[in-house]
């Protein structure tokens, strides 16, 4: 579009964002679908349905406030979760002797 | 770019990143397949370009509702209204999806809405051509949104994962779209002499257009190199584009219709259909502008924005009614 259209109308600051999760089925955990805008918690949740549930996706819509999410630091991967590494004792797989004794 | 997206709080870093290590381990995440995630590190270029693919993406969707939106009152059947009522409807879902996910690398909603409504933004050309009767809406379905697939499918494994993962979303309910527009050609081709025709008419005006929503030809197409590279593309515009035309050829003929090219015949030694040169000035010039609804498009969805803003007045006045206080609006 060479031309800008100077009829333009300003666009206004948005709704507050928010984190959609969905529960496929039960016994399944929710899980991140996306992000919505809207003005409060009861409208992001009707929202969050018409948009990520059209087509039988879920049973149950959680939605969060993005800005109440805490995550770790992506540039501290390798200390942040290098506690759990070396430590193999931690998985079943590690104990051998084991092998070929029934139901154990 | 403005960041205006609330970042997500993180706990505080226990070490410190130089730039160089953490190109390094861009560069290492991109090399083993995986994807780049939202709070990584990334080339300032890397996001630039992708908040603009990702943007003209969803704009493309926005504005793609309304050549078809256009036919739904006049829609044959009511079960074909209702089809369409769907689709449309699935397009502005799929901007949703896509503008969630622009929204990721820092750039607000707001920022992309203005760049569209001022014009400054691109979209697909493909929405400036107008669909003039009830075929077009089969042949939108059929060729432009089989194109969208083409391209859309190999995106799904994008290395920007918020991009990819909207995808996936896209591309399952892209199928659909398809398979009814194929139908509606189907049902016109098997009608009567007029309504084939009309089918026709419809196949012969959008499949050059179609073809040409894979852009320019390879070598002049600056910047897809680098895309490659970074792994948001996966192949070039000429490899989708062959793809298309190699898929479109038989079931053009499942159809009973022709497919508007001379030129088009099957290659044995490639393995592939030769298909003939496409009319790249008009390409251009309807990019540029001069396409036959570009002004109507864009006037039509400035006025649906405004005629909306009583909407989201009265969303925002009962949430704030709901809350008691001005707390559930802090951005406002």
């Amino acid at each position: 579009m060479s031309e800008q259209n100077p009829a333009a109308p300003s666009v206004e600051p948005l709704w507050p964002l928010w984190e959609v999760f969905v529960r496929a089925s039960r016994g399944l955990s929710h899980v991140h679908a996306g992000s919505i805008h809207a003005p409060d918690a009861a409208m992001a949740v009707r929202n969050a349905r018409d948009l990520y549930t059209r087509r039988n996706e879920g049973v149950s819509v959680w939605v969060v406030p993005s800005e109440a999410i805490t995550t770790s630091d992506p540039d501290a991967k390798g200390a942040f979760f290098e506690s759990a590494q070396g430590k193999n004792y931690r998985h079943a797989t590690y104990y051998t002797q084991s092998e070929g004794v029934k139901h154990l | 770019m403005t960041d205006t997206r609330p970042d997500l709080r993180s706990v505080e870093s226990t070490t410190e990143t130089t730039d160089a290590q953490a190109q390094e381990r861009f560069d290492a995440l991109l090399e083993a397949d995986e994807r780049i995630e939202p709070r990584d590190w990334m080339p300032a270029k890397y996001r630039k370009t992708l908040v603009r693919q990702i943007s003209q993406h969803a704009h493309s969707e926005i504005i793609g509702m309304q050549p078809e939106g256009n036919w739904i009152t006049r829609a044959p059947s009511l079960k074909r209204k209702s089809i369409l009522i769907a689709k449309v409807q699935d397009e502005a879902g799929h901007g949703l999806y896509l503008y969630s996910a622009a929204e990721t690398l820092g750039t607000s909603r707001e920022e992309m809405n203005e760049q569209l409504l001022s014009g400054k933004a691109k979209y697909s050309s493909i929405f400036n051509y107008p669909a003039l009767t009830w075929a077009d809406v089969g042949a939108i379905g059929w060729l432009v949104d089989g194109a969208a697939i083409c391209n859309q499918v190999p995106l799904c494994r994008c290395s920007y994962g918020p991009y990819g993962r909207a995808m996936v979303r896209v591309c399952k309910e892209e199928s659909f779209h398809q398979r009814q527009g194929w139908e509606i050609l189907y049902a016109l081709s098997n009608g009567t002499p007029e309504q084939k025709q009309m089918a026709q008419d419809a196949v012969n005006r959008t499949y050059g257009p179609a073809l040409q929503m894979f852009g320019p030809p390879d070598d002049e197409s600056p910047n897809s190199q680098q895309s490659m590279a970074w792994k948001i593309k996966r192949f070039s515009n000429d490899e989708l584009r062959q793809r298309f035309v190699d898929m479109m050829v038989p079931q053009a003929e499942a159809l009973g219709l022709t497919l508007p090219d001379p030129d088009l015949a099957w290659n044995e030694a490639r393995g592939h259909y030769d298909y003939g040169q496409l009319d790249w000035a008009e390409f251009n010039a309807v990019i540029a502008g001069n396409g036959p609804c570009n002004v109507q498009r864009l006037a039509h969805r400035v006025k649906a924005h405004e005629d909306g803003a009583w909407v989201r007045e009265a969303a925002a006045a009962y949430a704030r009614k709901q809350s008691g206080a001005d707390t559930a609006l802090k951005h406002a």
